[in-house]
């Protein structure tokens, strides 16, 4: 165990880096618009993601009114419904989600915590940036073509996605491919970025296994959607030729509406096939940055070492791998060949247990720690909490043969809800409680903090937790409305109530948030530095917030791993990965043991 | 109170409020009226094995933050990694795993092979409404092709195919199946996805247009269930429903035999077709005649 702990060490000189190999702004718009700082850039990101966010927020709000309250909001109708799950859908997963942990916290976290002093390539960062507005841009304008966005469901099954059946198929779905090529384009750019920054600029004596689970998770989860993007690439480009040219790629002979169509031969699976090789990867790319950042987040504020460090980053390499052996799982009642449901229902279950090594892991962090109850603490509880709610429906979805009465119901809105988008948000948010004062020197306020939290976490709970069991009873997703249904009760109706209601109430509590980030910025208690007594590198610059090129002349040495909170012997219970060993402060009268 | 007992204890009524829920919930599974009870057998035992690690991890945690609240004079305890206990944890995990795939394999075992004795029915979904057919005396279905399909022949059975004379056509969004008989059910699509679901038979799956699926289930009570699309196939997916009765043989059989065959629905539609024709002709010397009147007046 050489890198996990206080070990002997020689002593070696910092990095010399030349001052030329950095990119210096010369004006406003060159340092904060058209920047290559990642620190800026993952603001434009983050920044970007949340605003669009917002729109998916909304959205979601217009389709809970119109579930808990059918018949009552007459401006909704079942074109405007089926059109606002698909955008919120796509939104929340690719352009909120991804954006922001990849984009966002990627850009941010990655040099700073591998001692970097910017990403490796950071022009291309820039462009990825500009093409990711682009994207967003190009998704916005579907609202404003005839027919409007595309309302084929986010997963924009073939054939119905360009049949005249479903809304904006003239024009939405040709944007909404667009839009989605871009944002494979300009993700991979920053993609290759974070990979090369993490393999290739880390500082001295920062090893791979030294590094925080945040740039593990980051890293193996931005090598999962180099690989699997491409996929979600192809899919659209063949849909797009289907659609403008009249290929027949997922399209068999069909007739539509009573006419025959000239399409012949395509097979509507193949791109099922083609989205879940992306799509369940997709999963992890959002979880992945999840657990790494809240592994972080548990060991700094339970002053403890993240348990079992080696079998986590294990796990997270593994999970990874496995991810692209799963995606079938989507397609138990696709009518698939039913004999792939064998291997497909066992590799689903064999992640559930490198994920559930990751659970036992945090809650063992917390085990003999020595807990602050502080904001991002109380996030990152809440986050093991919804996930492994989360991860349990998935053990349900994921084996076959229970899949089957539960595929296509609210059970599996409900499921995805609190794994992939509860779970990873509270992260978020958690994260941004946490290092804010980094990035801005100022802490959020507490108090409207806590309010924050108790109603996102409890209210999400409300939401989500009842809602498998309107599965169960077998209510379908995807449904404008009920009507009359002969096994649905009343008061299945009056739960969809009460949930939209809990809805609206959780999101007026993130623009409770979105006020705390915009008033704490600038009139926030002034954060003392490394608030936290955090370990990791990112909280050892020399000014806070970071200044350009994130250090001074010298790069930091690295001597330890990032987990050293609470090391027997030395006077503070942390030790920052940059502090050399005969630099602990100790406690009287005792020597710094080689803890190993 | 401190903050310590106020997370804690909102974590333990968290875990224990889910529980209570699960116990008193109004939603629950509609009672089966197919053989797939193994299904909800594969549903409680799921339940029963997850249950229990979820409570105990949240009841857990929870006791730990009580216990090991924050104390600037103590440490935590630096325990970089712990062999034993991991290798125990994913050896249980594992153990845990391998008791919900296996009975859920074994099931869906069953549910992948169709026995011998199954009838057949096929269910033809387009957007946005359900058809049925049956196969008459001779238990066959005729072959069918996008391209047969018109108005005549909305099923697109091929007409040169003997075995497609006698199928029964079901042109109505109702079907009727008798109790306690096998069915093995053929999805056929003609335009986009769709999903046969019922929700008191347990089993589904989807309509792809270009193959056709299946699934099989045995009817075993009587009664009526609704049909829903479950596959989204635009923007009337939620109006695309149905209705099964399950019945005893003898009223099955009166109302299949009230049903007509492809050949009786074909020479309709012949007939149907004809009697069109000569209507529009004789309107079209009517008014020819009628426009010869007005020139001579003229």
């Amino acid at each position: 165990m050489a890198d996990v702990g206080t070990v002997g060490y020689e002593p070696v000189p910092p990095a010399e880096v030349e001052d030329m190999e950095l990119y210096h702004p010369k004006s406003f718009a060159t340092k904060y618009i058209w920047s290559q700082d990642a620190k800026i850039i993952a603001v434009q990101y983050a920044g970007t993601a949340v605003a669009i966010g917002m729109v998916g927020l909304v959205l979601s709000w217009l389709m809970r009114l119109q579930l808990g309250f059918p018949e009552v909001f007459d401006f909704i109708t079942a074109k405007d419904y089926y059109q606002f799950i698909t955008m919120h859908g796509m939104i929340m997963v690719i352009y909120l989600l991804t954006a922001l942990f990849l984009g966002g916290f990627g850009n941010y976290l990655i040099p700073l915590m591998v001692g970097a002093r910017d990403m490796v390539f950071p022009y291309v960062n820039m462009l990825s940036y500009w093409i990711f507005l682009l994207a967003v841009l190009v998704l916005i304008a579907s609202w404003f073509v005839p027919g409007g966005p595309t309302g084929a469901g986010w997963t924009l099954y073939p054939p119905q996605a360009i049949l005249s059946g479903t809304p904006g198929s003239s024009n939405g779905i040709v944007l909404m491919l667009v839009s989605l090529a871009l944002f494979i384009v300009g993700f991979t750019m920053g993609g290759l970025n974070y990979v090369v920054t993490v393999l290739q600029a880390r500082t001295r004596g920062m090893t791979m296994m030294r590094l925080p689970l945040t740039v593990w998770g980051i890293f193996t989860a931005t090598i999962l959607a180099l690989l699997a993007f491409p996929a979600l690439f192809v899919g659209a480009v063949m849909m797009t030729l289907d659609k403008m040219l009249g290929t027949s790629f997922f399209m068999p002979s069909i007739v539509e509406m009573g006419q025959q169509l000239t399409y012949k031969g395509g097979s509507p699976l193949l791109f099922q096939h083609l989205f879940w090789f992306f799509g369940h990867p997709e999963v992890y790319i959002v979880a992945l940055p999840a657990f790494g950042i809240v592994s972080d987040l548990i060991s700094t504020h339970a002053r403890r070492n993240i348990f079992g460090y080696r079998l986590m980053v294990w796990a997270i390499v593994v999970i990874g791998g496995l991810s692209f052996i799963v995606w079938a799982h989507h397609m138990y009642v696709s009518g698939m060949n039913p004999y792939f449901g064998f291997f497909f229902a066992t590799t689903t279950l064999i992640i559930a247990v490198p994920t559930a090594i990751k659970v036992y892991n945090w809650v063992l962090t917390l085990w003999k720690g020595n807990i602050q109850l502080t904001l991002p603490m109380l996030f990152a509880i809440a986050f093991i909490i919804t996930f492994v709610n989360g991860g349990i429906t998935g053990l349900f979805l994921g084996n076959v043969i229970v899949d089957v009465p539960l595929s296509d119901t609210m059970f599996v809105v409900a499921h995805f809800h609190m794994v992939m988008g509860v779970a990873p948000i509270l992260v978020v948010l958690g994260a941004v409680y946490h290092w804010f004062p980094l990035m801005t020197g100022r802490m959020l306020h507490q108090g409207w903090g806590k309010f924050h939290f108790w109603v996102t976490f409890l209210g999400a709970y409300l939401i989500y937790f009842p809602m498998h069991y309107l599965g169960f009873l077998g209510v379908p997703r995807r449904y404008y409305e009920l009507k009359d249904t002969s096994f649905v009760p009343d008061s299945a109706h009056d739960l969809n109530a009460f949930i939209t209601v809990a809805a609206l109430v959780v999101g007026f509590a993130q623009v409770v948030f979105i006020i705390n980030i915009f008033y704490s910025a600038y009139r926030g208690k002034k954060a003392e530095r490394n608030p936290w007594k955090a370990v990791s590198l990112e909280w050892q610059t020399p000014d806070m917030p970071p200044g350009h090129g994130n250090w001074s002349k010298d790069l930091p040495v690295v001597y330890r791993w990032a987990y050293d909170y609470s090391v027997p012997g030395a006077k503070d219970d942390y030790i920052p990965q940059n502090v050399a060993p005969d630099q602990v402060e100790m406690e009287p009268g005792r020597k710094e043991t080689a803890a190993t | 109170m401190s903050n310590r007992w106020i997370v804690a204890i909102v974590l333990f009524a968290v875990a224990i409020g889910s529980v209570i829920f699960h116990l008193v919930t109004p939603w629950w599974s509609t009672e089966i009226a197919s053989n797939w009870s193994q299904i909800d057998l594969t549903i409680s035992i799921t339940f029963w094995i997850t249950g229990v690690v979820y409570v105990a991890l949240i009841v857990f945690m929870a006791w730990c933050i009580y216990k090991y609240r924050y104390r600037a004079d103590r440490r935590a305890e630096y325990e970089p990694e712990n062999k034993k206990l991991e290798i125990w944890l994913t050896v249980l995990t594992t153990l845990g795993v391998a008791g919900l795939l296996a009975p859920g394999l074994i099931v869906w075992n069953r549910y992948v092979q169709v026995p011998k004795d199954a009838l057949e029915v096929e269910v033809i979904g387009k957007q946005w409404e359900w058809t049925y057919r049956f196969p008459g005396q001779d238990a066959k279905l005729g072959k069918t092709a996008v391209r047969f399909i018109n108005s005549d022949n909305p099923f697109g059975i091929d007409p040169k195919d003997p075995n497609g004379k006698d199928d029964v056509l079901i042109e109505d969004t109702s079907v009727t199946l008798p109790v306690g008989k096998s069915y093995k059910v053929l999805l056929r699509s003609i335009d986009v996805l769709h999903d046969f679901y019922v929700p008191q038979f347990r089993a589904k799956m989807d309509l792809v247009p270009g193959l056709v699926s299946y699934f099989w289930f045995t009817t075993k009570r009587t009664g009526e269930f609704d049909i829903l699309c479950a596959e989204l196939c635009g923007v009337g997916h939620h109006a695309m429903r149905g209705r099964v009765s399950v019945v005893p043989q003898a009223d099955f059989d009166k109302w299949l035999g009230e049903q007509p065959t492809f050949e009786q629905a074909q020479k309709d539609a012949r007939l149907r077709r004809e009697k069109q024709e000569r209507q529009d002709k004789a309107r079209e010397i009517k008014r020819a005649a009628k426009e010869t009147k007005q020139t001579a007046r003229n």
